[in-house]
């Protein structure tokens, strides 16, 4: 690509997108390193997922469609999938986190209620 | 017609999606988007996916609103979570919540809006007690998330996929 050309109304916003959501990623990565707790760390990634990637995404498709002067779309894919698959992990390490909690019989989770077992206790 | 499009929607959203990421609407792109939903939709009839259909769209519109509000809020209130200071830490904590919805593709749905809204984290649904545990970040801040769930996303999806 050649050198780009993008005129200030529209560099002005892609900026501040750009700086926004870089500064939402970075604040995820901080509260990665500062929640005490595994759970209050599931908190931290999803800043990332939605706030980060919705406001690049949108920064990109600002910039493109400005400099190919017609609307840009595709990006809106990868927020799509994102925001589809993130769940899926969150999710499986959420659960393994309160399974070996409670096998380890830890007070600070909530248990099962009596009589009805988990698959995996069955299992066991 | 069932026997070629045994689900519509999802072909229709595959085709749209082609299109979408090869960024043109030539006759090639669409004769191969369409020969490729609809093989990908029968690879999905093996799979035997629990089929909903949405009934009413308005109040999907008013739940995406709803959704998109709390997204950029919970944004917010995270990050003063997460930059505050050092000293005072966020009392977080597990909240339970019964759901009465019962459509599977309803309650994946609420998942995703759950993850999507940072502050709160999906652990665990139990289908036996119909029961879904969280992990609230910031029960401080005065929000009643049991209620915020119950009627801000719950009754919409119901309203959906009744």
């Amino acid at each position: 690509m050649t050198v780009l050309d993008l005129p200030a109304w529209a560099a002005i916003p892609v900026c501040l997108l750009l700086l926004l959501g870089a500064g939402n990623a970075l604040a995820g990565a901080i509260g990665l390193l500062r929640l005490k707790s595994f759970y209050a760390r599931l908190h931290a990634p999803s800043l990332m997922v939605s706030g980060a990637t919705i406001l690049i995404c949108l920064a990109s498709m600002l910039t493109f469609a400005v400099l190919q002067n017609r609307w840009v779309f595709h990006e809106l894919a990868i927020i799509a999938f994102m925001i589809i698959t993130t769940p899926v992990t969150l999710m499986l390490l959420g659960q393994a986190a309160l399974y070996r909690d409670r096998a380890e019989g830890s007070q600070e989770v909530p248990h099962k209620e009596e009589g009805l077992k988990t698959e995996a206790a069955v299992e066991e | 017609m069932r026997y070629w499009f045994p689900f519509p929607f999802l072909s229709l959203g595959l085709l749209l999606f082609w299109v979408l990421i090869s960024q043109s609407v030539s006759p090639g792109t669409l004769v191969l988007g369409g020969a490729l939903s609809i093989a990908l939709a029968w690879a999905m009839v093996n799979l035997g996916p629990h089929k909903s259909v949405p009934g009413r769209v308005r109040p999907l519109f008013r739940l995406a609103g709803a959704v998109l509000v709390d997204v950029v809020r919970s944004n917010i209130a995270v990050l003063r979570v997460m930059l505050g200071r050092r000293g005072k830490p966020a009392t977080s904590g597990f909240l339970t919540v019964d759901l009465t919805l019962q459509d599977e593709n309803a309650i994946a749905l609420l998942a995703c809006i759950l993850t999507a809204t940072p502050g709160t984290a999906w652990l665990e649904f139990d289908r036996t007690t119909r029961q879904l545990t969280l992990h609230i970040l910031d029960t401080a801040d005065g929000m009643d998330w049991q209620h915020i769930i119950k009627t801000r996303y719950e009754r919409p999806l119901t309203e959906i996929f009744q």
